[in-house]
């Protein structure tokens, strides 16, 4: 299976960050002069220690809060279903059935169940839990609960999905599983993703490109691409270039946890 | 080695603490029923012991032979009185069900509503109905609205409290996915909140379903037969004034059957709403 995603610096510009600035309460500094250009097709992950502002910045750009300084563009206009998220917590509706759960996105755009319900049925599919449509949430496994919400973030087939460190909760395995499966999702639905995690290996297996962030204030302090080719397999995680992207990384983690501290 | 060997030996096909979970949860079924059942007669038959040996006078404390023989007695006199208990109980709670939820609704929909009118439904709580309800008295003239009103202001406010704290403990980052998928206040209302409120509900409908009732009983002893006309409370209160114990014992037997049957069916409501999908329907395995 080849994927059809343009190199690195040839893909078209989706959103743009410029000279992003978020204080809390008059003085905390959450975010200092962000600047952050997303293209179609990235997948980016915000790699930081905590409090270097990843999450405000995931924040920002969902339009869940607004920045004190700078603007955020998105190309072309951010549209209706333009942005799925997942969060830390799979962050189900426990009275809904899995298929309700994932129809939620356009059920608040008006769309009655059967007139989506191929799209909903699909993205189940996508995840591999059609079985389960009629199920409760309290019914499902923390990793399954996980693809139930990764669905309803795909269902609209969104431009952008921003994930706010989605595995963090999970055991390894069934991390790995996820970190797989999340690679083929995205290849099957084409999205661009932004991905905040603290885990460095997380972030090369998964990431065409890796923002490092340090705190204190939040800040951006280094950008490096992992330019391995997708489909990225178990082997992947065990070659010697994975080893050595994730040494880079990890080296950029140090720093700015210096900086930090 | 050896230790493992003796351990083969002891080795059974049936595990024995499982075996004994088994048996306890048995006796445990069965104990359920039997045991209420067999205090209840023990009461009974103790009761009706005590007063036949002892030769206590019946308007002191009437055998259960005589409060059953009363009950069937009786029966044309009780039976009205019930409805008419049980009607002022339910359009009681009914009443309260609609305002508790509206002023609820309105307390989350509108920081300010609340702030303006909390204090006020909780010194409405706080002073004794008894107290309120000469009051009501004079100033409703419809003795019947007046004792409705009493029963409510007692029914109302755990469907209130209850349904005002359901209603803002929705899950946070839920709220924040209703507001990316650009949900409006009534989306947010019906599918968010109403839904996380509803076991909250349910458990404050439980409680205003007995206080309805108290709430009735209190309305019939100060409000009295003008408004309700005559009902199992103000038939127990003339039974008493009359010395007829085993028409007082009788009624007061209803009412207690009255609240029972109130808390079955909101239990049973309760359970039925929630027992696919929340956490307080769900048997530990």
């Amino acid at each position: 299976m080849t994927v059809n995603r343009a190199p690195l610096r040839e893909r078209p510009e989706l959103l743009k960050m410029s000279h992003i600035e978020k204080t809390f309460r008059g003085d905390v500094v959450a975010l200092k002069d962000m600047n952050l250009t997303v293209n179609q097709g990235d997948f980016i992950s915000l790699l930081g220690p905590s409090g270097c502002g990843k999450s405000t910045a995931l924040r920002l750009v969902a339009g869940l809060m607004r920045p004190t300084n700078g603007v955020i563009e998105w190309s072309g206009g951010q549209g209706e279903g333009d942005l799925g998220v997942v969060f830390q917590e799979p962050t189900l509706m426990p009275w809904a059935k899995v298929k309700d759960n994932v129809w939620l996105p356009y059920r608040l755009r008006g769309k009655s169940y059967f007139e989506v319900k191929d799209e909903v049925l699909q993205a189940l599919k996508l995840v591999g839990l059609e079985q389960f449509q009629n199920a409760y949430p309290r019914e499902l496994s923390g990793g399954m609960k996980m693809r139930v919400a990764i669905a309803r973030a795909m269902v609209t087939k969104p431009r952008l999905i921003l994930m706010d460190e989605p595995f963090a909760a999970l055991d390894e395995i069934s991390r790995h599983k996820l970190n797989n499966d999340l690679l083929a999702l995205r290849d099957a639905v084409g999205c661009t993703v932004i991905f905040v995690t603290h885990s460095v290996f997380e972030s090369v297996f998964l990431s065409d490109r890796i923002v490092v962030m340090a705190a204190r204030p939040g800040r951006v302090i280094r950008e490096l691409n992992v330019e391995a080719p997708y489909p990225r397999t178990e082997e992947f995680r065990t070659s010697a270039d994975y080893a050595a992207f994730a040494r880079e990384a990890s080296d950029a983690l140090h720093q700015a946890m210096e900086v930090a501290v | 080695m050896s230790r493992e060997n003796s351990q083969m030996i002891e080795d059974k096909s049936v595990d024995i603490e499982e075996e004994n979970i088994a048996r306890k949860e048995r006796l445990f079924a069965i104990a359920r029923w039997t045991l209420p059942s067999l205090m209840m007669v023990l009461f009974i038959g103790g009761w009706q012991a005590y007063v036949t040996i002892a030769q206590v006078p019946h308007y002191i404390l009437p055998s259960p032979l005589l409060i059953a023989k009363t009950l069937v007695e009786d029966w044309s006199l009780l039976w009205p009185a019930m409805l008419m208990t049980g009607r002022l109980t339910v359009l009681a709670l009914l009443f309260a069900v609609i305002g508790g939820l509206v002023i609820a609704v309105s307390f989350t929909q509108s920081k300010l509503v609340e702030m303006a009118m909390f204090p006020y439904a909780v010194i409405l709580q706080v002073t004794p109905v008894v107290a309120i309800a000469p009051l009501l008295q004079v100033y409703v003239d419809n003795a019947f609205v007046a004792a409705l009103l009493c029963a409510w202001i007692v029914a109302f406010f755990p469907i209130l409290s209850n349904t005002t704290i359901g209603l803002k403990s929705t899950d946070h980052n839920l709220e924040d996915l209703f507001t990316i998928y650009g949900a409006t206040r009534w989306q947010r209302l019906r599918y968010l909140s109403a839904p996380s409120a509803l076991p909250y509900f349910l458990g404050g409908l439980k409680i205003a379903g007995g206080l309805a009732l108290i709430g009735a009983v209190v309305a019939e002893f100060v409000i009295g037969r003008a408004g309700t006309g005559l009902g199992l409370a103000s038939t127990l209160l003339e039974a008493s004034y009359r010395f007829n114990f085993g028409r007082l014992y009788a009624a007061l037997i209803l009412i207690s059957v009255m609240g029972v049957a109130i808390f079955g069916l909101m239990s049973l409501i309760s359970h039925l709403c929630l027992y696919r999908w929340h956490e307080s329907a769900l048997k530990r395995e």
